[in-house]
């Protein structure tokens, strides 16, 4: 039973994603593989073959792969698949995008978004949000699985370094062209899904001016900056910020909501965190229901205070 | 162009779900529905694509039980032209809806289809990417973000995804799954509620489309995650950090 991993990476980093992979996939079996196509990507081959319990990476290298293509990735993994029983991806747009499409080709099933597996083919998965959990069995002779990547421990880097084996097919459509990327605009500051602290800001804070009270308190923690969707919507903060059922799923160490109510579609992206901290001016909030420690009062009064009490730390 | 819009009735997004006593699905019976919204947004957007002559007609299709006729009329009060509902008692994984919709899509002669990126009742995210991978068409997920160019024959689509915003250029006949942040469904009139009473609205059997659909995933079980209790209240920042360095030990 031998498992193909897709990396995730941007051509110059191995993206922490993968780690988690791998950590669900020894649980499942211990050949393992892993699948780094991409172009000018050697230091992330580099950092592949160091994956604890790797046995091989496979590589391909052409500009057709540059930029993670649904149509180009999902016939590789086709061509891929008659030595493989799993084929994993992690549960980002990166793997959600790519791997139905090749379930698809391979008239196979996929189970997305795996948060534990219970056996060779029986795996729990949240659905409604994450207001259910669904232990769902596959029948299909391939398995196909996404894996949320929070639910995961990163596996460990090690000093050895696997062997290699290049791929030399092609798979290059021209169905569809990169034409440019925005990226997130965090700064020095973590990214969201894998930072250890994560600081977010809600409808407390009023206008956009005020929600640059949140970054100071970021900076101070060296944490990532969340929004809920309340936020993102008036404007105060960026789309990418959204934490929730259908933005971006984290779960921090300490995770500190100031100034959000707590709705169930927030709740889903950050209620796996390890310590939740909220801060809210109203006593009922429900966010006050699933936090660890809570504060009620005056977001304007308390986070400038926060932020001079760890300055001075 | 014709495009297709694919829509699908889940319980109300506002509605707090139960799971039935037996713990084998969560519970429909008597619980308000509604159309997914991120299929509504896909409306929308194939609605206003319609408005600046992008394309010339929007057929709305489901697969469901004729309960989802209900959804379809709603469809087409929002503005598609006709709509198409593939009857079937039986409730299918991604795969299968994926073949249900290329069937129609060939049938149709259509080369847009336009749908929800996920439905948010079993939160799968993968039937468009399977209807694109199934009809061979370029796909284009997570988009927030779309404009048409017939010269071209190609659409400039923008994607949501984790690392910012992607922009692609895709060929068409294409796959589009929309995003949240795409666009704001307009509110429908009385009017055009009425008015979509009158639109054609077809039953087509599922055993007519000659599939040969296999049921490969069962559901085993579903339970309630494990709840979080509330924590304690807290008077002072001072207090707050004391407690996230000596007893959640989060913070040194």
């Amino acid at each position: 039973m031998t498992i193909l991993v897709i990396a995730e990476h941007d051509n110059t980093k191995l993206h922490n994603s993968t780690r988690n992979v791998i950590t669900a996939a020894c649980q499942l079996s211990q050949d393992i593989h892993v699948l780094v196509a991409g172009n000018n990507c050697a230091a992330v081959v580099t950092s592949a073959q160091q994956l604890f319990n790797i046995k091989l990476v496979l590589v391909a290298y052409h500009p057709a792969y540059a930029h993670a293509l649904a149509e180009n990735f999902a016939k590789l993994i086709k061509t891929l698949a008659p030595d493989y029983t799993y084929i994993m991806a992690p549960a980002t747009t990166f793997g959600k995008n790519i791997l139905p499409r090749a379930a698809a080709l391979l008239d196979v099933e996929q189970i997305s978004d795996v948060t534990q597996i219970l056996s060779a083919n029986t795996f729990v998965r949240p659905i409604y949000a994450g207001n259910a959990l669904a232990t769902v069995q596959n029948l299909c002779a391939k398995q196909l699985l996404t894996i949320r990547t929070t639910a995961f421990a990163a596996c460990e880097l090690t000093n050895t370094s696997c062997e290699i084996k290049t791929i030399t097919n092609i798979c290059d459509f021209k169905l569809s062209e990169f034409v440019s990327l925005e990226k997130n605009i965090t700064g020095k500051l973590p990214e969201l899904t894998t930072a250890r602290i994560v600081v977010a800001g809600g409808r407390g804070f009023q206008n956009q001016e005020n929600f640059k009270l949140l970054e100071q308190l970021a900076i101070v923690l060296n944490a990532a900056i969340g929004a809920s969707r309340a936020a993102v919507d008036a404007g105060f903060a960026p789309n990418d910020c959204q934490v929730g059922q259908t933005g971006k799923i984290v779960a921090p160490e300490l995770y500190v909501a100031i100034g959000i109510s707590g709705a169930i579609q927030h709740v889903a992206g950050m209620k796996d965190s390890k310590v939740i901290v909220a801060i809210n001016i109203d006593p009922e909030a429900a966010i006050f229901k699933i936090a660890d420690y809570g504060i009620v009062g005056d977001l304007f009064t308390i986070v400038p205070e926060l932020i001079q009490a760890l300055t001075r730390v | 162009m014709k495009c297709l819009v694919a829509v699908k009735q889940v319980i109300d997004p506002y509605v707090t779900i139960s799971i039935n006593a037996d713990n084998s699905a969560v519970a429909t019976n008597n619980v308000k529905l509604a159309m997914n919204p991120f299929d509504e947004i896909a409306l929308e957007e194939a609605v206003r694509q319609k408005e600046a002559g992008k394309i010339t007609e929007i057929v709305a299709v489901s697969i469901g039980t004729n309960a989802s006729q209900e959804t379809l009329r709603q469809a087409l009060a929002h503005g598609a032209d006709a709509a198409i509902l593939v009857v079937t008692e039986q409730i299918f994984s991604p795969l299968n809806i994926a073949k249900i919709l290329a069937a129609l899509a060939t049938q149709q002669q259509t080369n847009l289809v336009i749908m929800g990126k996920q439905a948010i009742d079993d939160d799968c995210n993968q039937t468009g990417q399977m209807l694109a991978g199934l009809l061979a068409w370029p796909q284009a997920t997570f988009v927030s973000k779309l404009i048409m160019d017939h010269a071209s024959n190609t659409a400039l689509v923008t994607r949501e995804i984790d690392g910012g915003l992607e922009t692609l250029r895709v060929s068409l006949p294409a796959v589009i799954t929309t995003d949240l942040r795409l666009n704001q469904p307009r509110y429908l009139s009385l009017p055009k509620v009425m008015q979509a009473k009158n639109k054609p609205l077809s039953i087509i059997n599922l055993s007519e489309l000659n599939l040969n659909l296999q049921t490969q995933i069962s559901t085993l079980q579903v339970n309630y995650p494990p709840q979080r209790k509330a924590g304690i209240k807290i008077n002072s920042v001072t207090e707050l950090l004391d407690k996230l360095k000596h007893e959640a030990r989060v913070l040194t």
